[in-house]
C-alpha cells in the first residue's frame, strides 16, 4: 500500500471542522476525488502532500506518517517522492521551460527522467528555451504536467486540472496525466469537482466535508 | 540550475530595477572611493613635498599662498624680497640651511623654478638623462614635463610670463634642455628647474626692451650670459637683486620659535610654517570633505532602501514562485540563501562598478586638471581600504536581505498555492 489515510480531520479558522474519508491506494492506481467547492478537497490535497498537518489521523506513504517527519525532511521528501500539478501552473517566469524543470532536479538533487525525452512526449519540446512568458495556456499546463513528472516521484497530486478546459482538452489532459504516471508507475490522484472524470478512473470517492 | 543561477535569473529578469539599485549603490560607493584615493595620497604626497622644509620666507602677504606658492608650486607667489636681506637671515645661526627660489615663469603651464643644486639634493632627485644646468638658460625638466611636453635633451624651447599658460613669451633668449629628472613622484616632476641667474636675465631683458628706464639695466651683458651660475647658496651679483622665497631649515627646534617671530616682526618679509599652513588647509577643506562623505553615506543609505523595496515587491511578486520552490522540493533555508544571494549580488556589483567608477572620476580629475596638484596622483593605485568599500556595501545588502529573506522564510505554500 502506497498511501493510507487514516480519520483525517482538519479546521481552518472559524469553520466547522472538515473530517475526510479514509483513502488507500496501491502504486500505479488513479483515484479521483470529487467534492464541491468549499467540499475541503483543496485541504485533503494538502494534507496528502504533507503541506498542511492534520488536526488528528494521519497519511501514511509507504507506511510512514508523514507528520513524523522533520520539515526539512519532508520538504525534500515531497520534491522527491510527490509530483504536485496545480490548478494553475505558477511557473517560474524569469527562467526558461527547461530550466523550470532542472530545478526540481537540483533541489532533490535527483537526476530524474531525460527533460528533453519528457518535454517531446508531451508536445511542448519546440519551447524548451522558450520563456515560460511565451507559453500559451495549455502550453503551461503542460509544463507544469511535465515539472510534476521529472523526479520520477511515487505519487502524483493534480488539483483541479481540467476545471477550465473544454471537454476534449479535458479529457486529453486526463489522459495524458494517466499515461505518464502508469509510464513511471506512480499512483495519480486527482482533486476535482468536474464530474466529467468520473468516467475516466474505476475508482473515485466524494468528499462532502462533514 | 542551482540557487546562484537562479537569482542572477531572478537579477536579470527586473534589469532596470537591478541597474537603477545597482547604480546609486555605485555612486555612493564611487564618492567613498573617490575620496579614500585623494584622501591617503594627497596627504601622503602634501608631507612629501614638504620633507625637510621648517619654514619658507618670502613678500609679506597670505601665508598658504607663500607655502602653496613655494612648496607645491600651484599658486602665485607672494611678490619678491629683496637677496640682501634673505642673505643676512641665512647667516642666522639658528637656520641650518637654506634654498633660494626665483619664481614668476612658466612654459606650457609647468612652472619655471630658479635655484640651486641644494633643492634637487633636498628631494634626492637623481638625473635619469643628460647632466644639471651650468649657464644661463640652461634647464633640467621634471619626469612628467618632458613626458608630456616630448622635450628631450637639447632642445630649445621659450618660457611665457607668469605661472598660467598664456602670459606673454619671452621668446628673446630660448631655454636649452640639459637633463631630464627621473620619476620623483614628487613636485620636482611637474617643475622647469633652472638656475636664479636664468630667471634673473630673462627679466632684465624683458625690462631693458619694455622700458629703457628701469633700473638703468639697458647695457647688454653678454659675458654674463657665458659665467657659470651658483650652485649652491646665494648666486653672485654685483648690484641689488630679488628672489622670490627661500626654504629654510632649521638647526634646533628653539629655531621653530624664535625665527617666525623674528622674521615676521622685525624684516619687510614674512615666514610660514608649512605644516602649520597645511593643518590650516585641511581645516578648510575639511568642510567639504565631509560634506561629500555625508553625500556618499546618504546615497548608501537611499541604495540600501532601495534595494530593500526591489527585493521586498519582488517577494510579493514571487510569492507563488517561492512556494512552487518548496512544493518541488526547496526547504524553507535554501529560500532563504536565495533572497540573501540576490541581494549580495546586487550589492557586489554595486559594489564593484562604485570602486570602478571612483577609479574612472578619479582618472577624469587628474586629466581634466593635468598642472595642477591632484595630476600628481594615481587612479590606478588600489588600496586595502577599498576591500572595506566592498564588504561595507555586501553588509548593506545583507541588512536590506533580513526583512524579505524572514518573509520568504514564513511563507506558507499551502496557503499560496491551492487558494483559487
Amino acid at each position: 500500500m502506497l498511501l493510507h489515510t487514516s480519520k483525517l480531520k482538519f479546521t481552518h479558522p472559524d469553520q466547522p471542522t472538515l473530517s475526510f474519508p479514509d483513502i488507500k491506494l496501491d502504486s500505479k492506481e488513479a483515484i479521483v476525488i470529487l467534492g464541491q467547492s468549499g467540499s475541503g478537497k483543496t485541504t485533503l490535497l494538502n494534507l496528502l502532500a504533507g503541506l498542511m498537518t492534520p488536526q488528528s489521523g494521519e497519511v501514511l506513504f509507504d507506511g510512514i506518517d508523514l507528520a513524523t517527519r522533520s520539515p526539512q525532511r519532508l520538504d525534500q521528501f515531497r520534491g522527491s517522492e510527490i509530483g504536485i500539478v496545480f490548478q494553475k501552473p505558477h511557473l517560474i517566469s524569469a527562467i526558461s521551460v527547461i530550466e523550470n524543470l532542472e530545478l526540481a532536479n537540483y533541489f532533490t538533487k535527483k537526476q530524474g527522467q531525460n527533460l528533453m525525452v519528457l518535454l517531446t512526449e508531451l508536445g511542448i519540446a519546440h519551447k524548451a528555451n522558450a520563456s515560460v512568458l511565451t507559453l500559451s495556456e495549455g502550453e503551461a499546463q503542460r509544463v507544469s504536467i511535465a515539472r510534476s513528472l521529472v523526479n520520477n516521484p511515487k505519487l502524483i497530486l493534480a488539483d483541479e486540472p481540467t476545471s477550465s478546459l473544454d471537454d476534449e482538452h479535458a479529457s486529453a489532459v486526463v489522459e495524458l496525466l494517466k499515461s505518464q504516471a502508469e509510464k513511471i508507475g506512480a499512483a495519480l490522484v486527482i482533486v476535482t469537482h468536474d464530474q466529467r472524470l468520473k468516467v475516466h478512473f474505476s475508482k473515485f470517492i466524494e468528499v462532502s466535508g462533514t | 540550475m542551482n540557487l546562484i543561477k537562479l537569482s542572477w535569473k531572478y537579477l536579470t529578469f527586473r534589469p532596470l530595477s537591478t541597474g537603477l539599485n545597482a547604480l546609486l549603490l555605485a555612486l555612493g560607493l564611487a564618492i567613498m572611493t573617490v575620496l579614500l584615493l585623494i584622501q591617503d595620497q594627497f596627504e601622503k604626497k602634501m608631507t612629501q613635498d614638504a620633507a625637510g622644509i621648517d619654514l619658507v620666507v618670502g613678500a609679506k602677504g597670505s601665508p598658504l599662498q607663500l607655502i602653496l606658492s613655494s612648496i607645491y608650486h600651484v599658486d602665485f607667489p607672494t611678490g619678491n624680497i629683496p637677496m640682501e636681506e634673505a642673505e643676512k637671515l641665512a647667516k642666522n645661526r639658528l637656520v641650518k640651511g637654506v634654498i633660494p627660489l626665483a619664481l614668476g615663469d612658466n612654459f606650457k603651464g609647468f612652472h619655471i623654478v630658479g635655484t640651486n643644486y641644494d633643492y634637487l639634493k633636498s628631494y634626492k632627485a637623481t638625473v635619469s638623462n643628460g647632466i644639471l644646468w651650468e649657464k644661463p638658460f640652461e634647464v633640467v625638466l621634471g619626469n612628467e614635463v618632458a613626458v608630456q611636453t616630448g622635450l628631450k635633451v637639447d632642445d630649445v624651447f621659450a618660457g611665457s610670463h607668469g605661472i598660467s599658460v598664456g602670459g606673454h613669451e619671452h621668446d628673446q633668449y630660448d631655454f636649452k634642455v640639459k637633463g631630464i629628472l627621473e620619476q620623483q613622484g614628487n613636485v620636482l616632476d611637474r617643475l622647469v628647474m633652472t638656475s636664479i641667474e636664468s630667471v634673473w636675465l630673462t627679466h632684465d631683458e624683458q625690462g631693458s626692451l619694455d622700458s629703457t628706464a628701469m633700473n638703468g639695466l639697458s647695457s647688454h651683458d653678454h659675458e654674463a650670459f657665458q659665467r657659470p651660475v651658483a650652485q649652491t647658496g646665494f648666486p653672485h651679483s654685483d648690484r641689488p637683486r630679488e628672489i622670490t622665497s627661500l626654504l629654510i631649515s632649521y638647526r634646533s627646534p628653539m629655531a621653530a620659535i624664535q625665527l617666525p617671530r623674528m622674521i615676521n616682526s622685525r624684516t619687510v618679509m614674512q615666514a610660514a610654517s608649512p605644516a602649520f599652513e597645511m593643518v590650516r588647509l585641511f581645516e578648510l577643506l575639511g568642510v567639504g570633505v565631509s560634506l561629500l562623505r555625508g553625500l556618499a553615506f546618504v546615497l548608501l543609505g537611499i541604495s540600501g532602501i532601495g534595494i530593500f523595496i526591489a527585493l521586498y515587491n519582488s517577494l510579493k511578486e514571487r510569492k507563488y514562485d517561492l512556494a512552487i520552490l518548496r512544493a518541488i522540493g526547496a526547504t524553507r533555508f535554501q529560500l532563504v540563501i536565495l533572497i540573501f544571494l540576490e541581494g549580495l549580488s546586487l550589492t557586489l556589483i554595486g559594489a564593484l562598478l562604485g570602486v570602478g567608477f571612483g577609479h574612472v572620476f578619479l582618472q577624469v580629475l587628474i586629466s581634466s586638471n593635468e598642472q595642477s596638484v591632484v595630476s600628481g596622483i594615481q587612479a590606478w593605485v588600489f588600496l586595502p581600504e577599498e576591500l572595506w568599500i566592498i564588504a561595507y556595501a555586501l553588509v548593506v545588502g545583507l541588512v536590506a536581505s533580513l526583512i524579505p529573506a524572514w518573509t520568504a522564510y514564513k511563507t506558507s505554500i499551502a496557503l499560496q498555492l491551492t487558494r483559487a
